[in-house]
């Protein structure tokens, strides 16, 4: 059905491009686009609905608010509290590891500026699973920084399966993907301006308040998308450093699938999602602001 | 000065946290004791071992496949889904664009399930092909905003041209857009092929009983404990990628080098 539809299209269209080029010119190559605009409302669309459809109804397909009022339950709302909290938590700290980065990568003259991106996404060729393994091995009781203190006589430090060591885990994962859209961001932004604003007497801390901030702010923004998202929706980053006690909203979703409980992983599902919503909401709110700033 | 100093300090610290569980993973390759968590000397033995392990292997093959052909089908549909979306109107174009960034804002275990819903519903088996389904819809977007810009670029005043001198609207891509924006759909794939490889979780709910990639292996080791030969074959691939990446890059160099001088 797909194959006759473009050939269809086609058909019509191409008659069009013999007598006026330019009219034709638009039209003529949106054919080439049916075949994503099927894949994607086969594969993304359509399979949302199913989660809301499953989400919202139970065994026998009858409607039902019941799954997601399990939300409430207290080992449920637990984890999506800690899960928020641990989100949070670590998508700061990428901000605050990451910022200062990208400012300073920002500032190298390399040959090229795909270097600097390849050094910061070359880890991600080896498994994320194993990344995060190794971990374990630095952080154990016995591990590699807890060998190093004992050889100073200091204090162990013991943070594996605990809350600070999914936080660890998830700043590791994920700070890439703070510094790469910053990184982006700040080496296009003209020097000229920054020269400009010099000229006219800003000292450096004003330049970077007044300028290179506001300026930075879309990198920003879709570096703290990157990270929260990934971040409280995992359950794998809590299932390696976090033992078998700690239990992640994501842990929840995933062990409710796997016992076959599709209608109630379903209904926890859509209510991460509204999570998720919410925060794109609130930062794209502030993205509009900054344009807006830009503008005057 | 001080401050140059203390900024080369500040990316040496992070390239440090970024690289260090690579090194030990590349460090528990060369462990002749089987735990994790003890060094009993030197050895090359996993790496022997590893070619002999079917399991292993088999998972390498899966996930090598996998990535090359999500990326290319995705490469494929992303670029010209791009071009088209490109001569599109504001509105039409805002609207695509919106369902393009789903999955990538979407988190991942949300993506894996609703996918895995809708190939249960049309009862279709999982297994090698809903995976590989699973892998180009993700991997589209990432083609689609690497060549996005470069057909922003495009001066369209060329491809009419062609056009105007005779060539066939398709004679007229191959030769005239595509060297253009070639950069951006290489680019594309290479980075659709590296999430499919990196890809977990959405291939864990899209995948049937018999089928492993390397990270679903994996996953079902970490309680029992990973087996060297794993820790063997992450190093071979990543000394591998290391390697290309060093002469492509020093390629490009040389390449730039003269033009400069000049």
């Amino acid at each position: 059905m797909r194959i006759k539809n473009i050939s269809s299209t086609r058909a019509v269209k191409v008659p069009a491009s013999d007598t006026g080029l330019q009219i034709s010119k638009t039209n003529k190559v949106k054919w080439l686009s049916y075949p994503y605009i099927l894949w994607m409302a086969g594969f993304i669309i359509i399979p949302l609905f199913m989660i809301i459809f499953y989400g919202l109804s139970n065994d026998e397909g009858r409607f039902t608010l019941e799954n997601i009022s399990l939300i409430l339950n207290p080992v449920h709302k637990k984890a999506l509290f800690l899960a928020l909290e641990l989100s949070l938590t670590s998508t700061l700290i990428c901000l605050i590891l990451a910022y200062p980065l990208a400012l300073i990568l920002s500032k190298f003259k390399m040959k090229s500026n795909s270097f600097i991106v390849l050094i910061i996404i070359l880890p991600m060729w080896m498994n994320f699973l194993l990344r995060t393994i190794a971990w374990q091995n630095i952080l154990e009781r016995t591990g590699i920084i807890n060998t190093f203190l004992q050889f100073f006589h200091l204090p162990t430090l013991n943070i594996i399966n605990t809350p600070s060591a999914i936080v660890l885990g998830m700043v590791y994962n994920f700070l890439p993907f703070m510094v790469l859209p910053i990184y982006n961001v700040l080496i296009k932004i003209d020097k000229d301006i920054i020269n400009a604003a010099r000229d006219l007497g800003a000292n450096s801390r004003q330049t970077f308040g007044k300028i290179i901030l506001p300026l930075s702010l879309p990198g920003v923004i879709s570096g703290i998308t990157m990270v929260f998202v990934p971040s409280l929706t995992t359950f794998v980053i809590s299932t390696i450093l976090g033992g078998s006690k700690i239990v992640l909203i994501g842990n929840v979703i995933e062990q409710q699938f796997r016992l076959g409980n599709w209608n109630t992983g379903s209904g926890l599902s859509l209510v991460l999602m509204i999570f998720i919503l919410l925060s794109m909401a609130i930062l794209s709110k502030y993205d509009k602001e900054s344009e807006g700033n830009n503008i005057w | 000065m001080v401050k140059r100093y203390l900024e080369r300090f500040y990316v040496g610290l992070i390239i440090l946290f970024l690289y260090a569980p690579i090194l030990i993973l590349i460090t528990l390759s060369f462990n002749q004791s089987k735990s994790r968590a003890k060094w009993g000397g030197f050895t090359l033995h996993w790496y022997r071992e590893l070619f002999q392990n079917e399991a292993i292997m088999n998972a390498l093959y899966t996930t090598l496949i996998i990535a090359l052909l999500s990326a290319l089908i995705a490469t494929i549909i992303g670029t010209t889904a791009a071009i088209a979306m490109n001569s599109m109107k504001r509105t039409p174009r805002m609207i695509m664009m919106g369902i393009t960034n789903i999955p990538m804002l979407n988190a991942d275990i949300v993506t894996g399930i609703s996918l895995m819903l809708i190939f249960v519903a049309l009862r279709y088996t999982l297994g090698f092909s809903s995976v590989l389904m699973a892998h180009i819809t993700f991997n589209i977007p990432y083609v689609i905003l690497s060549v996005m810009p470069k057909l922003k670029q495009l001066n369209p005043h060329t491809f009419e041209a062609a056009l105007d001198l005779g060539a066939s609207p398709v004679y007229a891509f191959f030769k005239v857009i595509l060297p253009d924006i070639f950069p951006g759909v290489l680019s594309g794939f290479f980075l659709a092929f590296t999430m499919s490889l990196d890809d977990f979780v959405i291939t864990h709910f899209t995948k049937g009983p018999e089928i492993n990639t390397l990270s679903t292996k994996i996953y079902t080791e970490v309680r029992k404990g990973i087996k060297p030969e794993i820790y063997a074959l992450s190093t071979l691939m990543f000394i591998t990628v290391l390697i290309l990446l060093i002469l492509i890059n020093r390629r490009n160099a040389e390449k730039k080098a003269p033009v400069r001088k000049a």
